[in-house]
């Protein structure tokens, strides 16, 4: 028994050394080794497809490869707790986004972290615009006739979504409080099966991230109304925006944004920043995200500072979206 | 007609395109290099691999491997990723049958009959009968997936909510036969599961239900945790307890013959028929096709046999008609994300991540758009096929003869790759306590002659009811009606309705006793 004590006061001693070792590492040597850039969902999905185009292009930069790591489970909240609670050196990042960063704050009342205060804004990557769809007999021709049929038959319509906390659920319950309409929420496991259901028309409309719905659209296989972001889409040139239909104060992106934990030295927050721009403007990337439909920061929403706004925002403007309908 | 055979050849002329490649080290010589079949060939490997090891799960995987696809075009990355999803098919039943471990969720019901026919000395028959099931449904599956693509996704579409429901009704009833001892414990076994299959978060409102403020627990228990403590933890304990050791001598002795006799094939044949068939249809609705499948296709061949006692003592079909459907099930789940772009399960969501990165999202358009995609992917599929049950029946000697490792080195190895397969499906340490817990609960399950299979079952079919019922419950607003008055769930209700009835009558009784309550050991 006094070994295994001593050797534990030993171990203590030896760790503490090597901490002390190691802290005094200096922000203009950053990055002396791999970083890793943790992904809240899985992969293959929106955010991770644009964490990987724009990950790959701040390695060339910054020198040192960014390792992604896809971590899973409760709407990202589980991923983003991880990275709130990851030594703030610059090696542990996280691409957060509309969900882990602003709506958790309002549909989790245990949230392990605060969005706000536990994170340091990186810069804020490409954002997914949301449209609105509708299966493809749904009676009303365009947004205004989509309104108006909405309101009339509130208690009739079905609308699908990819289960709560979903980018499909949070962007569709915005829709509704802006039409103050309170229609019936059909819950599926994931976009695919929701898709599903409004191709089969077992459900009326939606709200869905552009990436899944294009090919839908083009294939006519479901309809869609109109792009909520102030300017047209190059992948659906023909689709009205909101601002254009008639429905202006619908205005919503599922937004990415790189965060590292509260803490990391502000010399290294830049030297991150600086790579995540430079990887915005590289002609490859940039054609990578559009060709997806992302909508790409310009240059004055790339700042910490933007992000940092954005973040305030939306969680206040989630709280109150979200808060009455729970 | 022709169209088809245009496009088969236009998909087998992208299977076997060789790139040249030029190294510098031989001086300008340049080597044709068949790089689709190399990669189906590692996919396969890498598959049956996965589908060997324990707990190390195909969504674990894919999504593992999906970073290195990255770096492929688009079509070999995707030929290699469907081979690890139906490799892991025909891997998955190889644990099953050797240690009464399932490798996949899909080879639960296989370890039932196959871990008893390996007790028996029959585990290379076991083996072989599952490759070659397998063979066979996969090829099946590839012609349907080529023929039939386009009009079964009709039938994809017309499941809603209310159909699914009735369909899980059914499976619910069908369930009662799995068990070869008391009808009251495989009741009871059925609803522990579906109980297991409520804790996590409420679909509707995204509460937390039964998780005790364990952060882990509120995504719900993961099927592979589960069953790896049920039936892999517990099997282990109980042959570490006095009683067991004499089971393992008797697999060790008598091993006879590693492939199926003649009389062994004819018995199979129409195990493998009727499960392949069922396993197509399974298989191409969204949702957990492939495990389904298996349970059904087990059911049936219990239903249909003329003495349903041989089941859960050995018998060939109980091996045979299960892994036929659940590869079947695994290939035709690729109709909808080929025909629609909509991926019906989280392997093929991934799937649509590895098109997505290279810049093709899959819609209903694909199969115009991207003919080499799909054709080549659909030639891969029955090639990969062949490979599995090349690399398959020779490894079958190896695989018996590993039986002959005394138990007391074997049991530690089985422990940690069960449960370095546990902890990689979330990298969850918790995971690997909770499999742990439930091999004590499976442990004391088989002291009390309660039989996992069903419990199992009723976790699988417990989110997909639930979710179902309250789904259509919401469009119909609360009208419990719909499940009778659309036809497909109608029908599917009278089937069930046809089958309690059946089990309910007493002027039937004595043929229930038949069907439902066999003796006790």
């Amino acid at each position: 028994m006094k070994t295994l004590a001593r050797m534990i006061a030993a171990g203590s001693i030896a760790a503490a050394t090597l901490g002390l070792v190691a802290l005094p590492v200096a922000a203009q040597d950053y990055p002396t080794r791999n970083i890793t850039m943790i992904i809240p969902f899985a992969a293959g999905g929106p955010t991770d497809v644009i964490a990987r185009i724009v990950a790959s292009d701040m390695s060339k930069t910054l020198g040192q490869q960014i390792v992604i790591e896809n971590v899973v489970g409760a709407g990202g909240t589980t991923a983003a707790g991880r990275a709130a609670k990851a030594a703030p050196d610059g090696y542990t990042l996280i691409m957060g986004h509309m969900g882990t960063h602003a709506a958790s704050v309002a549909l989790y009342p245990k949230l392990a972290y605060n969005p706000e205060t536990d994170f340091e804004p990186v810069m804020l990557a490409a954002g997914t615009p949301i449209l609105i769809l509708a299966r493809k007999d749904f009676e009303p021709k365009d947004l205004k006739e989509f309104v108006a049929y909405l309101k009339a038959n509130e208690a009739k319509v079905n609308q699908a979504h990819a289960g709560i906390g979903a980018v499909s659920h949070v962007t569709c319950e915005l829709l509704n409080s802006v039409l103050g309409i309170k229609p019936t929420g059909v819950p599926f496991n994931g976009t695919g099966p929701a898709m599903n259901a409004l191709v089969g028309g077992q459900v009326d409309y939606m709200c869905d991230q552009i990436v899944n719905a294009v090919p839908q659209i083009n294939g006519g296989t479901i309809k869609s109304y109109a792009i909520a972001t102030p300017e047209r889409n190059p992948s659906l040139p023909d689709l009205p925006t909101t601002l254009e239909a008639g429905l202006p104060a619908y205005q919503v992106s599922a937004w990415n944004a790189i965060f590292a934990p509260k803490g990391t030295p502000a010399p290294i927050l830049a030297k991150l920043n600086a790579a995540a721009a430079k990887a915005l403007d590289d002609e490859n990337v940039r054609k990578r995200l559009l060709d997806l439909g992302s909508d790409i920061p310009k240059a004055e929403g790339r700042t910490r500072q933007a992000l940092a706004a954005l973040v305030k925002s939306d969680v206040a403007r989630w709280k109150s979206v979200l808060k009455p309908t729970n | 007609m022709g169209d088809l055979f245009s496009n088969l050849g236009l998909g087998f002329g992208v299977v076997f395109q060789f790139v040249q490649w030029t190294p510098s080290f031989l001086g300008g010589m340049s080597i044709p290099i068949p790089v689709n079949i190399l990669l189906c060939l590692i996919g396969a490997l890498v598959g049956t691999l996965v589908g060997v090891l324990p707990g190390i799960g195909t969504i674990a995987t894919v999504a593992m491997l999906l970073p290195i696809t990255f770096g492929l075009p688009p079509v070999g990355a995707l030929i290699m990723l469907a081979g690890i999803y139906y490799g892991a098919q025909y891997g998955g039943s190889t644990t099953s049958i050797l240690v009464n471990i399932p490798g996949e969720a899909g080879s639960v019901v296989t370890a039932l009959d196959g871990f008893q026919m390996a007790k028996q000395g029959r585990a290379g028959p076991a083996l072989a009968i599952a490759a070659i099931g397998s063979f066979f449904a996969g090829c099946v599956a590839t012609v349907l997936i080529a023929v039939l693509g386009a009009p079964l996704t009709k039938l994809a579409l017309a499941f809603g909510p209310a159909e699914y429901f009735s369909l899980m009704v059914l499976g619910l009833i069908f369930a009662v036969v799995l068990a070869k001892g008391s009808v009251l414990k495989a009741i009871a076994m059925i609803v522990f599961g579906l109980l297991l299959s409520m804790v996590g978060s409420d679909i509707e409102t995204g509460a937390s239900r039964m998780s005790f403020n364990i952060p882990e627990l509120a995504d719900g228990l993961g099927f592979a945790t589960v069953a790896m403590g049920l039936f892999g933890f517990a099997e282990i304990i109980r042959n570490l307890d006095a009683g067991g050791e004499g089971d393992r001598e008797l697999v060790q002795q008598k091993v006879t013959g590693l492939m199926p006799t003649r009389q062994d094939l004819k018995d199979s044949a129409p195990a493998i028929l009727r499960g392949t068939v069922l396993g197509s249809i399974l298989g191409i609705l969204p949702g957990g096709g492939a495990v389904i499948a298996s349970f059904a296709a087990y059911t049936l061949e219990k239903k249909l046999a003329k003495n349903p006692k041989r089941f859960g003592r050995g018998a060939i079909e109980g091996v045979a008609a299960p892994e036929s459907a659940n590869n079947a099930a695994a290939q035709t789940s690729f109709i909808p994300l080929l025909t629609l772009g909509i991926p019906p399960n989280a392997v093929m969501a991934l799937m649509v991540g590895a098109m997505t990165i290279h810049g093709i999202v899959p819609g209903p358009q694909v199969m115009q758009k991207q003919p080499e995609l799909v054709w080549g992917m659909i030639a891969s599929m029955w090639i990969g096929n062949l490979m599995l049950l090349i690399i398959n029946l020779p490894l079958v000697g190896i695989w018996v003869r590993l039986l002959r490792v005394p138990y007391r080195l074997m049991f530690p190895s089985i422990v940690i790759f069960c449960c370095i397969g546990i902890y990689s499906v979330n990298n969850a340490p918790v995971d690997v306590v909770l499999a742990g817990v439930f091999g004590l609960v499976g442990y004391w399950l088989i002291k009390h002659d309660f039989e996992p299979a069903p419990l199992l079952l009723g976790m699988v079919l417990g989110p997909l009811m639930e979710e179902n019922l309250r789904r259509a419950l919401l469009i119909s607003r609360g009208d419990g009606t719909v499940f009778f008055t659309r036809p497909l769930s109608a029908s599917l209700m009278a089937i069930s309705a046809f089958l309690l009835v059946l089990a309910i009558l007493p002027s039937l009784r004595k043929k229930r006793d038949e069907v439902f309550v066999e003796s006790e050991t």
